[in-house]
C-alpha cells in the first residue's frame, strides 16, 4: 500500500457522488432520495476537506460547515414536505406525485 | 503534534482503506435496500466513515460536527419520519423507477468523464503527491473559529437566517392546519 494522496480522496469522493446520483435518479421512495442527497453533499465535503488539507488552509473546512448547514436545512424542509405529502396523498413514491403533470 | 510529521504512511493507508470501505459499502447499501430503516442504518455507517476521513485529514472540528449533527441530528430526524410515515406499502412495491437504465447510463458517462479528467489532471496539478502535514501552531478548532468569525462573518450570519427559514418552513409544512 502506497502513501495516500489527495487524488485518492478525490477518487473516493467521485465514487460517493456517483452512488448518490444513482440513488436520486433511480429510487422511487422519497425518503431514500433524500438520503441519497445527503450522500452527494458528503462527497462534496470530502473533496473540500481534501483540498483544505492539501493547501494547509482552513477555508475549505469553513465551506464544509456551510454545506452541512445547507444539508440540515434541506433535510428538515424535505421531510416536512414529505409529511404534508403523505397526509394528502397517502404515498411516498416519487413517480406517483404527478399533480402538476398533464 | 511534532510526531505527526513522521507518522508511518502505512497506518494512514490502512485507516484510509478501512474508512473508504465503510463509506462506499454504506452508500451502496443505502441506495439498494428495500426497507427504509435498513437504508438509514447504512447511511449512518457511511457518515461515520466520512467522519473518520475528516479525522485522518486533521479536521478534528468537522469530525465532531459530523458525528453530532449528521449521526445525532439528521439521522434521528430521518428515523422519526420513517416512523411517522407508513412505509410498509412502499416496501412491497417496485423500488426503482422506469428511467433507471437511462439514469445508470448517464451516471456511467459522468463517471467516465470524471475519471478521464482526474487521470489527466493528476500529472498537471500535482495533487497526486502526498499532502505535507506540518504541525500547526494552534489547534484546528481555534483556526476554524478565527477564519469563521473574522473572514466569513457575514456568510455565517446569513446561514443562521437560512436555518431560521428552514425551521419556520418545516413547521408550516408539517402542520395540519395553519
Amino acid at each position: 500500500m502506497g502513501a495516500i494522496t489527495t487524488a485518492h480522496y478525490l477518487a473516493l469522493s467521485a465514487a460517493l457522488l456517483l452512488i448518490g446520483t444513482i440513488g436520486v435518479l433511480t429510487r422511487r421512495n422519497i425518503v431514500i432520495i433524500l438520503m441519497s442527497i445527503e450522500l452527494i453533499l458528503n462527497a462534496v465535503n470530502i473533496n473540500l476537506i481534501a483540498f483544505s488539507h492539501y493547501w494547509q488552509q482552513v477555508n475549505g473546512q469553513i465551506f464544509a460547515i456551510f454545506v452541512i448547514t445547507d444539508a440540515v436545512a434541506e433535510a428538515a424542509v424535505g421531510l416536512g414536505i414529505l409529511i404534508a405529502l403523505f397526509r394528502n396523498k397517502e404515498t411516498v413514491l416519487a413517480d406517483e406525485v404527478d399533480l402538476l403533470k398533464w | 503534534m511534532a510526531i505527526q510529521g513522521d507518522r508511518p504512511t502505512m497506518t494512514d493507508a490502512v485507516f484510509f482503506y478501512l474508512f473508504s470501505a465503510l463509506v462506499l459499502g454504506g452508500a451502496i447499501f443505502t441506495v439498494t435496500r428495500r426497507n427504509a430503516v435498513h437504508s438509514a442504518i447504512s447511511l449512518i455507517v457511511s457518515l461515520i466513515g466520512v467522519a473518520g476521513l475528516y479525522l485522518l485529514q486533521q479536521a478534528e472540528f468537522l469530525f465532531a460536527v459530523q458525528i453530532v449533527l449528521y449521526v445525532g441530528g439528521i439521522m434521528v430526524l430521518f428515523l422519526f419520519v420513517i416512523m411517522l410515515v407508513n412505509l410498509d406499502q412502499a416496501a412491497k412495491e417496485r423500488q426503482f423507477n422506469r428511467q433507471r437504465w437511462i439514469a445508470l447510463l448517464c451516471v456511467a458517462a459522468v463517471g467516465a468523464e470524471i475519471s478521464y479528467f482526474m487521470r489527466k489532471g493528476a500529472s498537471t496539478f500535482e495533487f497526486a503527491k502526498t499532502a505535507v502535514s506540518s504541525a500547526p501552531a494552534v489547534g484546528n478548532t481555534e483556526q476554524v473559529a478565527d477564519v469563521l468569525f473574522k473572514q466569513y462573518l457575514l456568510p455565517f450570519e446569513i446561514a443562521s437566517v437560512l436555518l431560521l427559514v428552514a425551521v419556520v418552513g418545516s413547521v408550516v409544512m408539517a402542520k395540519k392546519r395553519i
